[in-house]
């Protein structure tokens, strides 16, 4: 628990190991005849190792600010630092090696491949990251056994419960081991009960220093977090310690 | 890293409905069987005729001594030219830039063998005359030489069918046969050819003897034709000039007067035919690309399927950070196989089909003859390979190409 109140300590909004920086995002979907404004400007900063939530009731705009901050997606106006990296001014090829090695994507749906193991999920980022193979290998195998599933690895994600694809999910976000954790919705497919264990695995990475983001509309989850961060209309409207 | 990394990638893709691949595949095979095929028959045919043009002989030029069609030094037109035998060895002497040759050709001679009779046609000619005109003989026998002209010896070279006609299933080599009444030691028999073109008859039906032994049998000299074979035969037009100069001084005719001399021209037909030939098998080449195209669409169709099917497995990939590239690559891969094994199976089905048409007997028959030896050559195998190839990477790029447009946010947004 020290490292806990510790991790809590060292929460600040401004501070200079800032993660995330975001100043003025604006977002604008053009369908054509109507323009869709979904983020009016945009503030956020995220210091390294906050655990922080996003909410918001659905239409707010937080899956967009989702996909701008996992580099999905690219803002139509204001600055994006990652990392200290300007996400602004990358082409696709960047844009994917940001993604491959600061962020770290865990879905509601989990989006495991299902032609291939759970050890192939793991191993995909680390194959687009071009780690070399013995090394691969035995990343894969220390990250199975993080989230223990390690007698699992040579099983496909069709013959794993909810909460084991889930598991292998944020194995597989954790390969490259990046800056930023970030989930949307991570336990919205899951029971009460393996959702808890979720939970609680995000909890424990936080308590290791990871930077993790989840955006919920579940209180229950959101109340773990140090910080939540409320979106509505496009605009941050609240931003306070749990 | 990178080839072997796509690669690794195309193997952990998932795969598509096998009936929806093997219906592909086969219509990729059905395509290059009917290249191959088609290129195959283009290939024989050309061949067959290209055998054909030259079986009366490569590069050579048939000259016969008409009458002048002009007046020439105070002499009228219509005068008769006579070419002789000694003329050729005139021309030999003055033009070394060409093999000279000539025959004079009998009406119908009668050739006895035991109790068989049988008209023929019997040529006087030079021992030059069998490379010249491609009268080459079987096993077991030869063309006449020159000590055969020299010592004037009563021999005989009979063209196949002329042979089997008088012989029957017997050998005819050695064999004594009575010409007009005189005995004649047949030396030879001509191996089978195909020839097409021909100013008396083909050679199969006709017979040689020496032109000395020629002479004193019949006392004729007068040739029938002259045979010139340039030693470069690009410089065929340039040889006909000087052997019309060298005719013209000699029996006062202007060497410019088309009439005196006919000319028969081969190099300029065999380019001809060349040129057809090129045609027949370009228009078989499109015709057969033209079928493997619809394998090609095939393909495309297939591909763009697969890149719709895994449209979220492109998105979850794209967020995990694979490049544009890694999308493609492997999809291109993917498409790329289905052509090659598309293409693998056409080839061996291709080669079988080949191997049973070659077992049809043809004998006898000239239209099966020209047409039912296929051949699949290395020219026709790269040929294919190559249109082949380059439908493949068409059917499988542009898909990719679409894969590669596959906004992650746009597919990862539905929950």
């Amino acid at each position: 628990m020290e490292a806990t109140v510790a991790r809590r300590v060292t929460y600040s909004p401004v501070s200079a190991s800032d993660v995330i920086r975001m100043e003025q995002i604006r977002k604008v979907y053009d369908t054509g005849k109507v323009k869709v404004e979904a983020l009016r400007g945009i503030d956020l900063r995220v210091g390294k190792g906050e655990f922080v939530a996003i909410v918001g009731p659905s239409g707010s705009g937080k899956s967009t600010l989702m996909n701008l901050v996992g580099c999905l997606d690219t803002p139509t106006s204001g600055n994006y630092h990652l990392g200290g990296t300007s996400v602004g001014s990358l082409d696709r090829n960047q844009l994917a090696e940001v993604r491959n090695r600061r962020i770290g994507f865990v879905f509601q749906s989990f989006n495991l491949l299902p032609q291939i193991t759970a050890f192939e999920n793991v191993e995909m980022p680390l194959l687009f990251g071009q780690v070399a193979k013995r090394r691969r290998h035995e990343r894969v195998k220390e990250l199975l056994n993080r989230v223990n599933l390690a007698d699992r690895a040579e099983h496909r994600p069709t013959e794993l419960s909810g909460g084991q694809m889930q598991r292998v999910a944020i194995a597989r976000a954790l390969a490259m081991d990046p800056d930023v954790l970030l989930a949307d919705e991570p336990t919205g497919n899951l029971d009460t009960s393996s959702g808890g264990d979720i939970m609680g695995l995000f909890e424990e990475l936080w308590t290791q220093g990871r930077t993790v983001l989840v955006i919920t509309h579940d209180p229950a989850l959101a109340k773990r977090a140090g910080r939540v961060v409320e979106v509505r209309d496009g605009y941050i409207v609240s931003d306070s310690a749990a | 890293m990178r080839l072997g990394l796509i690669a690794q990638l195309f193997l952990r893709s998932s795969r598509v409905q096998r009936k929806r691949a093997v219906l592909t595949i086969a219509a990729i095979a059905w395509g290059s069987v009917s290249l191959l095929l088609l290129l195959s028959f283009g290939e024989g045919l050309r061949r067959q005729l290209s055998a054909g043009t030259v079986g009366m002989g490569k590069d050579i030029a048939v000259i016969w001594p008409g009458a002048t069609g002009k007046a020439y030094k105070g002499l009228p037109p219509g005068r008769e030219i006579k070419v002789l035998i000694d003329d050729v060895e005139l021309l030999r002497a003055r033009m070394p830039e060409a093999q000279v040759s000539g025959e004079i050709q009998t009406g119908r001679a009668s050739i006895v063998w035991g109790k068989k009779t049988v008209n023929g046609r019997v040529r006087g000619v030079w021992a030059d005359y069998g490379e010249i005109r491609h009268n080459y003989a079987r096993e077991g026998g030869r063309f006449l030489d020159p000590l055969d002209i020299q010592y004037k010896r009563r021999v005989i070279f009979l063209g196949n069918e002329l042979a089997k006609d008088i012989f029957g299933d017997a050998r005819p080599e050695n064999q004594t046969v009575l010409l007009n009444g005189l005995p004649y030691t047949v030396v030879g028999v001509m191996k089978k050819k195909i020839q097409m073109g021909t100013y008396s008859g083909p050679d199969a039906g006709q017979s040689a003897i020496p032109i000395s032994t020629f002479k004193s049998q019949w006392g004729r000299e007068r040739l029938s034709v002259l045979l010139v074979k340039p030693h470069d035969p690009a410089r065929m037009k340039q040889t006909l000039a000087h052997l019309a100069e060298i005719l013209g001084a000699k029996y006062s005719f202007d060497p410019k007067d088309t009439r005196a001399l006919g000319i028969w021209d081969t190099v300029e037909n065999q380019k001809v035919t060349r040129n057809i030939l090129l045609g027949i098998q370009l228009f078989l080449g499109v015709v057969g690309g033209l079928t493997l195209l619809i394998g090609g669409i095939g393909v495309a169709n297939i591909m763009y399927a697969v890149v719709k099917e895994r449209t979220r497995e492109i998105g979850v990939k794209m967020a995990l950070g694979a490049r544009a590239s890694w999308i493609t690559g492997p999809l291109v891969m993917e498409g790329m196989t289905y052509t090659f094994v598309g293409g693998l199976i056409g080839l061996v089905i291709s080669i079988l089909i080949i191997s049973a048409l070659g077992l049809i007997p043809t004998e006898g028959n000239e239209a099966l003859e020209f047409l039912g030896k296929p051949v699949l050559s290395l020219t026709v195998g790269l040929a294919s390979a190559g249109i082949l190839g380059l439908i493949g990477i068409l059917a499988a790029y542009f898909p990719a190409r679409r894969a590669a447009r596959v906004d992650p946010a746009e597919t990862l947004r539905y929950e």
